[in-house]
């Protein structure tokens, strides 16, 4: 069943407008898609692009599977990416990393058997003079320790999902996002 | 201590900052007004005169950059922001955007004279949601201003600055990455001139398209305000090097944070004064000056001037790097942070050009090996040949990044590695 409705259209559209060429309109409506398919990109989605921008799914998929961020899989309800990289790493990631395995009772890249939490290491994010960090949705969590950590998940719990991102912001014209 | 100069972060801690309405009061869009009244050529030569070099990491000359675009009008010029900030160690630019977002559209604004272009992309690493929903509020701000948008200030030119999220890829950073990406393609770097036009001609659309810096075009602001020859007077070390540096600050400091550090201040003060020195009942073991591509560096000498020059007689293989400076105690071992960028470096590696992609491929199955207790006494020579195998022969700079840090921790902590490959144990951890 798709899922774009005349509104998801008129919103790839209105970015593909931003610019000389329709297909670099991609990554923002992969976003998008991803918004719109709860959180990741399943084959449909990415032939509700494809169909729209006027591309082959072999392509959309091709640039699709380049970036990570991107999920080929769903995720879980929350997404718990904890930064494994230097400034993190000798601040203490890797216990944090350890902790939260155990806690969730998953390993780095899964998904807990209730769809509530996806765990996974990532790279730098740009936060390390306050490792070590851990994102979780768009929000960024800085200086975490195991405790806080604890914490936030047991907040997260009674808490909405929150989309993965933000999908492109609308130009004021359109209205405030 | 030298004094450091607020030229960037004057207002970083005003209340309110974020709004263009405090912006306006504490002199923003002046810079761009006056700019409005200047020909594109007097801008650059401000820029010039400055002696600005790129803050991304590779610090080229601005004003050449710029100056290379072509100056017919006939044709659309773009003008491009890196926003993608990916070096591991390098936080400043999110502190930039979340902080002072209308800085950034004002340089893009002033960016986009210079260079006659009148539409502006700013591409902003998808991880930063937070930077970029306050740097999509800011350009909203200024559209709903008469900053950006049809006739601006009575101007007769139209303006439009966007956003554009990546999507994860540290690759995307490079800047003929970021074109392909930006223009919905895989994150692959493209041929560089001599072989293939410069991207100032001919690069996003094959239209003239500059990449910038997100620093760099901020700093652009504090020049046209103040004149490029003033700007050109702060600095203690290089006459190349002019002005102020952000730098994030990470790792075993009393006082991490982002900072807005003169060029020229001797590094010295900047890890013991600035950053408040090492953590009580600890040491200082090695540090990377500007990301983690720039490679470990010892605790001798100290007191030179960081700054573009300073860092390379001290003996970095890379330079001043992005402004990721990351500190590390005598606590740290070397081996397994090492092995962690290798692993980094070979995942974010686009698989391009063989000596990145086959060399990062074998120097993680051999920095597997050691970690797992396998290391054999030739592994280090292996480790060399490998990374005298990419220097020089990658296609763009991710693959000669990689290598620094790699090169470096075996010349300064062979023992460490020896320790692995002797006993499988570490030196350092306990
Ligand atoms: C692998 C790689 C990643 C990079 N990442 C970034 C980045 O995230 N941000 C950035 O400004 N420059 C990055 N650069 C440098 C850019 O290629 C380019 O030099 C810079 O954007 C030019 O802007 P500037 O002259 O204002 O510094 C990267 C380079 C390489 C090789
Ligand atoms: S050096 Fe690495 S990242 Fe750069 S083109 Fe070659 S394979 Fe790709
Ligand atoms: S290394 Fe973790 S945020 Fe930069």
């Amino acid at each position: 069943m798709p899922r774009f409705t005349s509104e998801t259209k008129a919103r790839i559209d209105e970015i593909a407008g931003r610019y000389p060429d329709r297909r670099s309109a991609l990554l923002p409506a992969l976003w998008v898609a991803q918004e719109v398919y709860d959180g990741w990109l399943p084959e449909e989605a990415m032939q509700e692009v494809a169909d729209h921008l006027g591309m082959s799914r072999a392509e959309v998929e091709g640039v699709a599977s380049y970036y990570t961020m991107y999920n080929k899989e769903p995720v879980g309800r929350h997404h718990i990416e904890i930064c494994q990289n230097i400034s993190c790493m000798i601040l203490g990631s890797d216990d944090l990393i350890h902790h939260c395995e155990h806690r969730l009772g998953v390993g780095s890249g899964e998904t807990t058997d209730d769809g509530m939490f996806t765990l996974s290491r990532v790279e730098c994010l740009g936060a390390c003079s306050n490792a070590p960090a851990v994102q979780i949705g768009a929000t960024y969590h800085e200086n975490v320790t195991k405790e806080r950590l604890d914490t936030i998940i047991e907040q997260l719990k009674s808490a909405p999902s929150e989309v993965a991102h933000p999908a492109q912001a609308k130009m004021p014209e359109q209205g405030q996002f | 201590m030298h004094e450091q100069h607020q030229i960037l972060y004057k207002h970083r801690f005003v209340e309110g900052i974020k709004g263009i309405d405090v912006y306006r009061n504490h002199g923003g869009y002046e810079a761009f007004r006056k700019a409005l009244t200047m020909t594109p050529e007097a801008i650059i030569d401000e820029v010039k005169l400055s002696g600005l070099r790129g803050r991304g990491g590779a610090g080229f000359p601005t004003h050449i950059k710029w100056a290379s675009v072509p100056k017919n009008t006939d044709q659309e010029h773009y003008l491009i922001i890196n926003a993608d900030e990916g070096e591991p160690g390098t936080a400043k630019d999110r502190d930039l955007m979340n902080n002072l977002p209308h800085l950034l559209v004002e340089g893009c604004l002033i960016g986009m004279l210079a260079i006659r272009a009148r539409k502006c992309y700013i591409y902003i690493r998808g991880e930063y949601a937070e930077p970029w929903q306050n740097v999509q509020r800011a350009i909203n701000e200024a559209y709903r201003a008469g900053f950006i948008g049809k006739n601006v200030l009575g101007s007769g030119m139209d303006f439009d600055v966007y956003t554009h999220l990546g999507a994860g890829s540290y690759e995307c950073g490079e800047e003929s990455a970021l074109i392909s990406s930006l223009m919905g393609e895989r994150g692959m770097p493209r041929l560089k001139a001599p072989s293939a036009p410069l991207y100032t001609v001919s690069g996003a659309w094959q239209k003239p398209t500059p990449v910038n810096n997100v620093e760099t075009i901020a700093t652009v602001v504090p020049i046209i305000n103040m004149g490029g020859a003033e700007y050109a007077k702060i600095g203690y070390g290089s006459p190349r090097s002019r002005g102020t540096k952000l730098t994030s600050i990470s790792g075993h400091v009393k006082k991490p944070g982002v900072y807005e550090i003169t060029l020229g201040t001797p590094m010295r003060e900047v890890i013991y004064d600035i950053a408040g020195g090492i953590r009580d009942g600890h040491t200082l073991k090695t540090y990377i000056p500007g990301g983690s591509s720039t490679g470990f560096m010892m605790p001798e000498p100290l007191d030179y001037p960081m700054d573009y020059e300073g860092v390379v007689t001290a003996g970095a293989m890379l330079g001043l790097g992005s402004g990721g400076l990351i500190v590390m105690d005598e606590t740290t071992p070397i081996v397994p942070v090492t092995k962690r960028l290798v692993d980094f470096y070979h995942h974010e590696s686009c698989g391009k050009c063989t000596p990145c992609r086959e060399g990062l491929n074998w120097l993680a199955k051999i920095y597997d090996r050691i970690l797992a207790g396998g290391g054999r006494p030739q592994d280090l020579d292996l480790i060399w040949d490998i990374c005298d195998n990419v220097r020089g022969k990658s296609f763009c700079g991710l693959g000669e990044g990689a290598i620094v840090p790699v090169m470096t921790s075996i010349k300064y902590f062979r023992d460490e590695y020896m320790s692995y490959i002797k006993s499988g144990r570490d030196l350092v951890m306990v």
